[in-house]
């Protein structure tokens, strides 16, 4: 403990050049000083190797492997391989209905993801109910009005991981709600029967849920009934995402304050108009963080399927790696794969922390 | 509307007795569906002539195992194949729980830190990890980083004592010998002292005020009293060094390359998560307990210890042992890289051999299960120790 008392400070220097930036920042003391030098050497051992190997001495053009330069990245590989990351095994003469099915997406769902768009209502609903319908017709077919069915196993590549986290995410959504709503009700069998679903799927790893899918839902199944792979793939996986939303969920409804519950109670409301219009508005706000968090874990979580056999992006780019006439090109694979995965990652946390801002319409400071 | 069939009918809106319905519906629903499944399963398992029940675990197992910690051979049952599984599982687990609280505390004390290239890198390092699936971090390390090592021949070795090659990692190995015990002993004494000298300085500073350098003696102890007793007694280890003999390693210890691609990839993914942990945590302490603690007279170390640190594991301990539960769960994964852990070599080759899918699969995500009961408990003991008291 000091004794003295302090000397008087002297008045901040404002320095607004990048002199005096790089003194506040980077040399402020001896042992800063030290910092910047060690990273600065970090730094030029790691950035100037990878930018030109996957720059400078890459080869972007090309047909085969001969055609790339060795040292350098091979983007041959990727640019060759591209539909087939994108589609899997879907016919190439139907691709048109995928793409289609991203289009519609986009124009159709884009809008809502801002704030300023004014047919939010119409396009909401007819999205929720329409879309799926839609999607589903195009990309599965069925055979109806003139579509020709496309089996889910010949789906794959990155519209197959689309697939699976846009279900996951749909699916999972409103069973989380229902279950964490029955986590807080006050009947006990409803309670108790929620509180099991929850730390049941939160408890066990995605994996061995998977493999359950796969081998145990079979014999729980009468003789006969059997579902497709995807379908086991997306039961897992919708189950599995919805124990994480209802918990982030009920965080979301212990913060909303009794007097809310009170005040719906004394206008006449009943428990399903209570949650619906008083209280689970505000806490779904709250908790829009968590819920996009889940999301985020769910698309990563989606590379999983491969256990059960799946070709999704991931998997369609694992096994171009070692397809022999592209052997040794499993780095540039990765890095690729990596990079669209950070993409859609990153992409949804920032719109988590911009719509977070937006949102925030309560008075503190 | 006449009153009487109004209070006829009222029941129907009585919550009391809707509550009751609803959970008499929800129970009865409930248990025509497991009837139904334990039905459709009973059947099925008869149709297919699966057996059902525990005694396959008495049979021998009859396949390798790429890692085990205890003495296996093909003979052993599958309940020892459990075993091993669980203690594989547990291993890469306990390594990876190590590194990624290292490296997180660092990227996360780095990302607060003043000088702005240090907090950018580690911005970068934490936003790149924590958005990469993690199997993919995996096959990265597995396919593209250890499966493009050298040979045996011509591994990375580093002072002639650690080696990196395509068949794995060689550490060198520690050999006890005679002086360990006197080793171990004066490693417990020291601990044992330096606990009692924190009683009594504590009991010192509550009465006069006088302050004592406990950590300083401490570690002064820890080191000195383990290398007198190395100096009388002689060395307690000798080191096995691993060493090429014709086309391979012998000696030393062997981290198989599905360990150490594991073990890396969960690290910095997990690592990624904790910094952002510990991050919030350290920002969670408002700057005023800051300032009150240098009104006090405390200098910075003092700062840090006494009122920073101790409020920040407050918020940084329960978001901390619930990544400590997703790496556990992650290192699932390693059935895909085929590390032999719980889920691959019990859920995986088991249940392919013997077929019984809802045993195998019953019984590894009982241990997980009871993991993460584990330390949901411990976090409620840890939540009401921490809990503040309020007046």
């Amino acid at each position: 403990m000091t004794h003295e008392t302090a000397s008087s400070l002297q008045p901040p220097k404002v320095i607004f050049s990048p002199i005096g930036w790089m003194r506040e920042h980077l040399f402020s003391s001896v042992w800063n000083s030290i910092l910047t030098l060690i990273t600065l050497y970090i730094l030029w051992l790691l950035v100037p190797p990878v930018i030109e190997w996957a720059f400078l001495k890459a080869s972007w053009v090309g047909t085969s492997r001969d055609d790339c330069t060795p040292g350098g990245a091979c983007w041959v590989f990727i640019a060759q391989r591209w539909s087939q990351f994108m589609y899997g095994f879907y016919p190439e003469a139907l691709r048109w209905r995928v793409d289609l099915a991203g289009i519609l997406a986009v124009l159709w769902g884009g809008p809502l993801l801002f704030q300023r768009f004014p047919w939010k209502k119409l396009f909401g609903f007819s999205f929720l109910i329409g879309y799926p319908l839609i999607a589903w017709w195009l990309l599965y077919g069925g055979d109806l009005f003139g579509m020709t069915t496309v089996p889910t196993d010949q789906w794959g590549g990155l519209m197959l991981t689309l697939v699976i986290a846009a279900v996951g995410i749909a699916g999972a959504m409103p069973l989380g709600i229902l279950f964490a709503l029955g986590r807080r009700s006050e009947l006990p069998v409803i309670k108790a029967v929620s509180i099991a679903f929850i730390e049941f799927w939160r408890g066990v790893p995605l994996i061995s849920v998977l493999f359950m899918s796969s081998v145990m839902l079979p014999l729980f199944l009468p003789e006969g009934m059997n579902f497709d792979k995807l379908v086991r793939a997306l039961i897992a996986v919708v189950l599995f995402q919805a124990a994480y939303i209802a918990e982030v969920v009920r965080g979301g409804l212990q913060a909303i304050p009794k007097g809310q519950y009170e005040a719906a109670q004394a206008l006449g409301l009943n428990y399903w108009q209570m949650m619906g219009l008083i209280i689970l508005p505000q806490a779904l706000k709250l908790v829009i963080p968590g819920i996009v968090n889940t999301f985020i874990a769910l698309f990563k979580d989606t590379s999983l399927v491969i256990i059960i056999g799946l070709s999704d992006f991931f998997m369609i780019i694992h096994r171009a790696t070692v397809d022999p006439a592209w052997l040794g090109f499993a780095t540039e694979g990765y890095v690729f794969a990596a990079a669209v995965y950070w993409i859609f990652c990153f992409g949804m946390s920032r719109y988590s922390i911009a719509l977070e801002k937006r949102l925030n319409t309560d008075h503190r400071r | 509307m006449k009153p009487s069939r109004s209070a006829f009918l009222s029941w129907i809106y009585d919550p009391k007795i809707r509550g009751i319905i609803a959970q008499v519906v929800t129970l009865v629903v409930l248990g025509l569906l497991v009837g139904w499944l334990a039905h459709n399963a009973v059947t099925n398992l008869a149709a297919r002539g699966i057996a059902s029940g525990f005694d396959f675990l008495n049979d021998p197992a009859g396949f390798g195992i790429l890692q085990t910690l205890i003495p296996y051979t093909e003979s052993d049952t599958y309940a020892r194949v459990f075993v091993i599984g669980l203690l594989n599982t547990l291993l890469v687990s306990a390594l990876g729980i190590v590194a990624a609280t290292i490296l997180g505390f660092i990227m996360g004390v780095a990302r607060l830190s003043k000088n702005a290239l240090v907090s950018a890198l580690a911005t970068v390092y934490i936003e790149t990890f924590r958005n990469i699936p993690p199997l993919l971090q995996i096959f990265f390390w597995y396919f593209a980083v250890l499966q493009a090592m050298p040979s045996p021949r011509q591994s990375l070795g580093w002072f002639d004592a650690v080696f990196l090659n395509i068949r794995g990692l060689y550490l060198p190995r520690p050999i006890p010998t005679e002086a360990v015990t006197a080793f171990v002993v004066a490693v417990v004494l020291a601990f044992a002292l330096w606990w009692v000298i924190a009683r009594w300085a504590k009991r010192r500073q509550d009465e006069t005020g006088q302050p004592f350098p406990v950590f300083w003696t401490g570690l002064g102890l820890v080191v000195l009293l383990p290398y007198l007793a190395s100096l009388v007694f002689g060395s307690p280890f000798t080191w096995e060094l691993p060493q090429l003999r014709g086309f391979n390693f012998v000696g030393g210890w062997v981290m198989i390359p599905e360990l150490v691609a594991l073990w890396v990839a969960l690290s910095i993914y997990t690592s990624a998560f904790i910094a952002e942990i510990v991050r919030a945590g350290i920002l969670a302490v408002p700057h005023g307990q800051t300032e009150a603690a240098m009104a006090l007279g405390l200098t910075p170390q003092q700062r840090l210890r006494l009122v920073i640190l101790p409020q920040a594991m407050r918020v940084i301990i329960p978001p901390l042992t619930s990544q400590y539960l997703n790496l556990t769960k992650n290192s699932s994964l390693a059935a895909a890289i085929g590390y032999p852990d719980l889920v691959g070599l019990f859920a995986g080759t088991v249940l392919n051999q013997t077929g019984q899918a809802i045993e195998t699969i019953a019984m590894a995500m009982a241990v997980y299960l009871t993991i993460s009961i584990m330390i949901s408990l411990f976090m409620n003991w840890y939540n009401k120790r921490m809990a503040l008291v309020e007046r």
